[in-house]
Formats: structure tokens, sequence, C-alpha cells
């Protein structure tokens, strides 16, 4: 088994008419136990973005904790937040850094940015981008999470249908997935306000 | 190396709280050619001058005006091998930023990461501070910037500066013209005549040089002798 299924997840980002949604299940397993049903996957970076790490657990936090220490530098530095896109280039950055010894994660990053245009991409754990337009997916439910997304999306969503949208992607890809599951946390984020919500769903 | 009392760095605080090595440096540029620059509404002009030793000097291959970056420019005022230590340095920065974030260095990151290699230089054992300073003109997302970054690793934002011989006269002059809704073609004007002040013998293209950048691309450019032929022209 790979070691990018070790604790299972699911992750996506969707981008709707100026605003966008980014959603995790809250599964942490070993292997086929479950250990705990309220992890957090999603993390905030700042007001408008957003990172979601899938694969081991373990690298997830140490690499969050990295990233939010070179924000933070940075947000002292320049005196701003980041841009999405310049927050990804750099994820890009210290992912590669690890080129031959990775953190064995596959990160989202959704964020709103100049004219609060939404922006989503997902790499690999050496840091390769994929830039895309609609929806970005993660994590060992993946292959579920495309089809799922690929059927529902549509373009330009208003932010309450965007939620909708995403959480039942999201439900119905992780009961295709042992390893995944047990409730969603989903963001949907506008430039005015951020909607954090809960998900429950088969919690077996 | 590093057992005598010689190799503490040069700049060691004198009784009475000065670093005479920085006031010497400072000297240097205060004898150098003029050079000054001001910020205009929708863009940034540096000019210097370009006395060269001798008439035999072919001026072409003399640049006093360097690109950093497309939309960063810089100028000096003091030694000319100081300069190009620091326009290395300065670029080598700028293209790390750019590699790690994949977006142009801001002005001021740019100027603060360079002044901070000047500071390094008066603080360091073996060497001496740069003796130069340097006239930083860009154009970035917080508008048309002008900084000017001093031996001590000092720099301040202006809107219009001078440096080098004559500053007085020259900033005394500048702080006449300037105004806030000046445009980069009056800001060149004001700049050609600045120079012409307190130049000595008479101007052309040829002996000075001059560097813009504008709101409309973003771009750093040294203007050629042809275009300063055109502007000497309209302020004659």
């Amino acid at each position: 088994m790979s070691i990018f299924e070790y604790n299972g997840s699911a992750l996506i980002a969707m981008v709707g008419k100026n605003c966008f949604a980014i959603a995790s299940d809250r599964r942490l397993g070993v292997q086929l136990q479950t250990i705990a049903t309220d992890f957090q996957r999603i993390y905030q970076i700042h007001d408008k973005l957003y990172i979601g790490l899938s694969g081991l657990a373990t690298d997830a936090q140490t690499l969050y904790q990295r990233l939010v220490f070179r924000h933070k530098l940075y947000q002292l530095r320049e005196e701003r937040d980041m841009k999405p896109e310049t927050f990804a280039s750099l994820v890009s950055a210290i992912l590669y850094e690890k080129r031959f010894g990775p953190y064995f994660c596959q990160p989202v990053i959704a964020g709103l940015g100049d004219e609060d245009k939404p922006f989503i991409c997902t790499m690999d754990s050496i840091g390769a981008k994929e830039l895309a337009k609609d929806f970005v997916v993660a994590g060992s439910a993946s292959e579920s999470l495309y089809g799922a997304c690929e059927t529902m999306f549509k373009p330009d969503m208003e932010p309450e249908e965007l939620f909708e949208t995403v959480s039942h992607a999201l439900m119905s890809s992780v009961d295709r997935d042992c390893l995944s599951g047990w409730g969603g946390h989903v963001y949907v984020v506008t430039p005015t306000e951020v909607k954090e919500t809960i998900l429950k769903g088969r919690m077996d | 190396m590093g057992d005598s009392q010689y190799s503490f760095s040069l700049t060691t605080f004198s009784p009475s709280g000065k670093l005479v090595q920085i006031e010497h440096a400072l000297t240097a540029v205060g004898s150098g050619q003029t050079s000054l620059g001001i910020k205009a509404a929708n863009g940034v002009v540096i000019a210097t001058e370009k006395k060269l030793p001798s008439i035999l000097v072919d001026e072409t291959s003399v640049q006093k005006i360097q690109c950093l970056t497309p939309n960063i420019g810089v100028v000096y005022s003091g030694m000319g091998p100081d300069f190009r230590v620091l326009v290395r340095k300065s670029r080598k920065q700028a293209e790390q930023y750019h590699r790690l974030y994949k977006e142009p260095i801001p002005v001021t990151q740019l100027v603060r990461e360079t002044a901070a290699v000047m500071q390094e230089f008066t603080q360091s054992g073996g060497v001496r501070p740069f003796g130069v300073s340097l006239l930083v003109a860009g154009y970035d997302d917080n508008g048309p910037q002008l900084y000017q970054v001093d031996p001590s690793g000092s720099y301040f934002s202006w809107k219009a500066s001078a440096m080098g011989k004559n500053v007085s006269n020259a900033k005394t002059f500048l702080e006449k013209r300037y105004t806030d809704d000046m445009e980069l073609d009056d800001a060149v004007h004001t700049a050609i005549l600045t120079l012409k002040e307190g130049f000595e013998g008479q101007i052309s293209a040829k002996n000075i040089e001059i560097g813009i950048i504008n709101a409309v691309d973003r771009k750093f450019r040294v203007l050629t002798p042809a275009e300063i032929d055109d502007f000497l022209a309209e302020v004659e």
C-alpha cells in the first residue's frame, strides 16, 4: 500500500462565481483502523487563502508548520498577505527542496487573489503545479472525486449552489473509498465572508 | 586570521561615537559625479553625468545606469567598481526572489536587500564600506518609486533627490522645480536642467545618461543618445 494512503484522505477545491469552496473528509486512520473522526486537513493561511494537505498526516502537519512560518515571515517583511499564486510557488519550492526524500503530501491550494479572483491549484509531493479553472481533487478518494466533480461541476455557481455541489461530490466519493470519510469539512469563501460547515455522513 | 587587532572591522567606533570609515565613504560619494532622480506621477527618471577621463575613451562603452530587473533601474555616485559589485549582488537577489515566488521582486524588497549588503560591509571584518550611494528607480504594484541608499546601509524614499558633486545646489534646484503632479516628460526636462546647473562644460547626449520607467509598460530603459538629443533640444 502506498504511503500516501496510510492515513486516508479526500480533498476538493472548486471555483464558483467570485468564490471558491475547499472541502475535506474528517477521518484519520492507520490503514483500515480508524483513529480519529475529527481530523483537520484544511488549514487557513490568511483570510482569503486556504491549503488542504492530503497524504501522510504527520508530513501534512510538519509541512503546514513550515508554511505558516514562511508566510508569517513574508507578512512581516512585505507588510501584506501572500497572493494565492505566490503562495503556490512557495509551496512548490519548499516541496522540491526535498526532491529525493519528499513530504508524502499532495497539497490543494485555494484562495482569492487580486480583485477577488478565485485561484485553485494542486501539486504532487515534489511540487509540480497543476492549475485548474474548475476543480482540483487529491487524496486516497481522488479517483472517485474526479468522477463526481466532472459530473456535478457547473461554471459560475453562486456560493450556495457551490456548497451543495462540493458537499455532494465529497460525500458520494468517500463512500467508494474505505480509507476516507466519516463526515466532511467544507469552507465556502466569498470576498466578504467565509462559511465553514461540518457535514455528517455515513459514520461507519 | 582573526588573531590580531587588525582583523577587526575597519569601521570601529571612534571615541566620539562616529564611524569615520563611513564618513570617508560619504566623502567619496560627495566628490563623485552628480546623479539625480525624480519621481513623476506616471514614472520615474534617473540621470547622471558621464564625465570621462579623456576624450579618447569610447563613451559608448561606459554605462553608469544599469537594470536590476526589467522594472527596476539603478544609478550611482562614487566609485564605479564598487557599484558593479552591488549591481551583481542585487541582480542575484532579485533573481532568487523571482525563482521562489514566480513574481517580480517589489522595489522596496530589493532596496532593503541591497541596503542590507551595504550595512554588512560596515560591520564585517576584512572589508571596507562601499564608496557609492545608489538611486534606485522602479515601478511596481505600489506605483512609481525612488530610493536612495547610502554606504551606511540607510535608505530613504524620495520624491526627488540628488547626490555627488553639487548635491546641495542640485537639491535646492529640485525643491524649486518639483511638483506632485509632474508628468514623466517634465521630470526628464527638470532632470536635464538640474544636471545643467552644475555642469562644467557643454552638456550633450554623450556626457550624460538618463534612465526612465513609465506606468504603461513598467519597463526600465536607458535613453539612447538620439533620444537624449531630442530632450536637450526641447530644453534649449
